[in-house]
């Protein structure tokens, strides 16, 4: 406060500061937080400005961050190398759509239906059940790749979208994140249902999956984000199964010449996830909220 | 003793028992979807991972028990492994604390903006953990001719004559990774602490300000971060496993295998036993121990944490 008093007015003119806050502090804290923005924010602007520069615009020193000239000729490079691929553009992004809508849909349904009673009831194997779901949030996914290609193997999935699909739906991080958002909800609400005589099943779909949007946003971009960008891996071999991103990666897959192409083609695959955080960014906050661990 | 024994044997307590599995049914009923997935593809795994972890498996042949030749191969004839456990610790070490600071750090100074500039800070350091490939544009950055505009820069302002082979010359890799991942690793931690923030009890700094508080850092260490804890804890799970298990910017970067196995990394090397030479026995073996480095790490740093303003 004594700073804000002692400054001229032109600098303290906005409101009076904050409790336990300093100005000095204040610009001190800001400028480093700016400064770590740019150093965030420089390589996405890039990403989205060079998918519209030409090739010698690309290489300029100081690269200039809007180009003078827009482009589409790293689209129109784009269009070309996949029009000359034996399978249309259209069919791999047709399969990425598929593997990401059935994943996430799958997703959000099947482990909302889960954390449902592992939120709200106590029953015989439940905290074992849970503890399991937390230890597997301390571990990557790498460490299971081996054996899950063996299990798909065996169930006779490989070659399939659902060996992308299935495995996605099984995350336990939505999981965890729903169950703790579930937690909030008051008992009262679930009791006075009962005591109306809807079952447990209507309860769940037509009381709770409605209270529960935020965490469906988080959950879809979560799972989004993953399948959105898969490239099947080693699970798909038929070139007509491929996701959009295996394409893409094959494309890019050249050297430097293929900057502007690469470009173009991560311009695309930022675009759809920003946009949609874009939107539903505060209902995500709210979802994590709830996240914490004892 | 006795009457416990007598107790848990007691037909009551068991049809008790039953009683209250049968009156769950529906609980079950509804977690069983996801039950069978998760066992399928997350608890089995682990499981069938220890089990070919002593056997020699190449997937053609049916695996022949071999005991604990894997490991021992592993730990002492595989010198690319030993690189690999050091640059994967080293990511991990420099990695993991560094964006678990910064992702606390920065949401701690985006929770005093007002709420459109907070939603757009937070975009802005969210967005690169969400932008898919959108790393690559690293390679551009990193490039080792003159046109990188890391080498431009450089050269331009007189740092350095020669542009410097920043992805391929052993020396530079394990920074230019570790640069890239902080990049991109302020994802879910991140979004946890923005959230935890907002939910502390505004109340609290009034009265911590009565009882004394002088600055912004009193009130960071005795008010905020104590209320935090449970974010905290998650946060440091999610960040621990992801610095551990570094890969794919790495091998998309300075490639796979990078020279000299400069940017190898546990999880690679493991993708290298597991997907390009199929010894599924060797990988598997490699799988295990890092899952026991996950779990373990993960529960010293939470009886660490757990200890924060107690």
């Amino acid at each position: 406060m004594t700073d804000a008093k002692r400054l001229p007015k032109i600098l303290s003119f906005k409101r009076t500061r904050k409790l336990n806050r300093s100005l000095s502090g204040d610009i001190a804290l800001f400028s480093v937080l700016v400064l770590f923005g740019l150093f965030s924010a420089f390589p996405l602007v890039m990403t989205a400005t060079n998918a519209f520069k030409s090739l010698d615009e690309l290489f300029l020193f100081p690269p200039r961050i809007f180009p003078r000239n827009i482009t589409f000729d790293n689209f129109r490079d784009l269009s070309e190398l996949v029009g000359n691929s034996w399978i249309t553009f259209s069919r791999y992004f047709f399969n990425t759509l598929l593997i990401t809508i059935l994943g996430t849909v799958g997703h959000v349904l099947i482990a909302s239906m889960c954390a449902y009673p592992l939120a709200k009831f106590k029953f015989p194997g439940r905290s074992i059940f849970f503890t399991f779901v937390v230890y597997s949030l301390m571990f990557a996914p790498q460490v299971t790749a081996t054996p899950n290609y063996i299990i798909i193997a065996r169930i006779g999935l490989i070659d399939s979208p659902f060996a992308i699909i299935l495995p996605a739906i099984a995350s336990s991080l939505g999981l965890y994140l729903m169950k703790q958002f579930m937690q909030q909800i008051p008992d009262e609400l679930i009791q006075s249902a009962k005591i109306d005589g809807a079952s447990e099943y209507r309860i769940f779909f037509q009381i709770v999956m409605p209270l529960v949007k935020p965490a469906w946003l988080t959950l879809i971009i979560l799972l989004f984000q993953r399948l959105w960008t898969t490239d099947g891996g080693s699970f798909i071999f038929s070139e007509e199964l491929k996701p959009v991103s295996y394409a893409l990666r094959q494309i890019a897959a050249g050297s430097i010449e293929r900057a502007g192409t690469i470009a173009a083609v991560s311009f695309i695959m930022m675009v759809v996830p920003v946009t949609f955080f874009i939107i539903s960014q505060s209902r995500i906050v709210e979802t994590f909220s709830h996240s914490g661990m004892k | 003793m006795v009457t416990k024994a007598y107790a848990y044997n007691s037909p009551t307590k068991r049809s008790l028992w039953i009683r209250e599995i049968k009156k769950s049914r529906h609980y079950y009923a509804l977690m069983a979807p996801y039950a069978i997935l998760f066992l399928t593809f997350t608890v089995l795994p682990v499981i069938m991972s220890l089990g070919i972890s002593f056997t020699y498996f190449n997937l053609l042949e049916p695996p022949r028990y071999i005991g604990l030749d894997n490991y021992i191969k592993l730990l002492l004839d595989d010198d690319v492994f030993i690189i690999a456990l050091r640059n994967t610790l080293i990511l991990a070490v420099v990695t993991g604390p560094v964006s678990y600071l910064l992702a606390f750090v920065f949401a701690w100074l985006i929770n005093e903006l007002r709420p459109k500039m907070r939603a757009f800070m937070t975009l802005i350091f969210y967005a690169p953990s969400i932008s898919g490939n959108a790393f690559l544009i690293w390679l551009l950055i990193f490039s080792g001719d003159i046109h990188g505009y890391a080498n431009a820069i450089l050269i331009r302002f007189g740092f350095m004559t020669s542009p410097i082979l920043w992805l391929r010359n052993p020396d530079y890799m394990m920074m230019v990774i570790i640069i890239v991942q902080l990049w991109l690793s302020l994802g879910v931690s991140f979004l946890a602490f923005i959230a935890g923030l907002q939910s502390v009890d505004k109340t609290l700094f009034e009265a911590g300000a009565i009882d004394g508080i002088r600055n912004r850092w009193q009130e960071l260490w005795f008010i905020t971060l104590p209320s935090m804890k449970p974010q905290l804890l998650f946060g440091a799970v999610m960040q621990i496993t992801t610095s551990l298990a570094i890969a794919e910017v790495s091998m998309q970067l300075v490639g796979f295998p990078s020279v000299q196995y400069a940017g190898h990394t546990i999880v690679t090397h493991l993708i290298d036993y597991g997907s390009t030479r199929f010894d599924l026995g060797y990988a598997s073996a490699i799988a295990t121990l890092l899952f026991v480095l996950m779990i373990s790490t993960n529960l010293l740093v939470r009886k660490v944490l757990r200890k924060v303003g107690d």
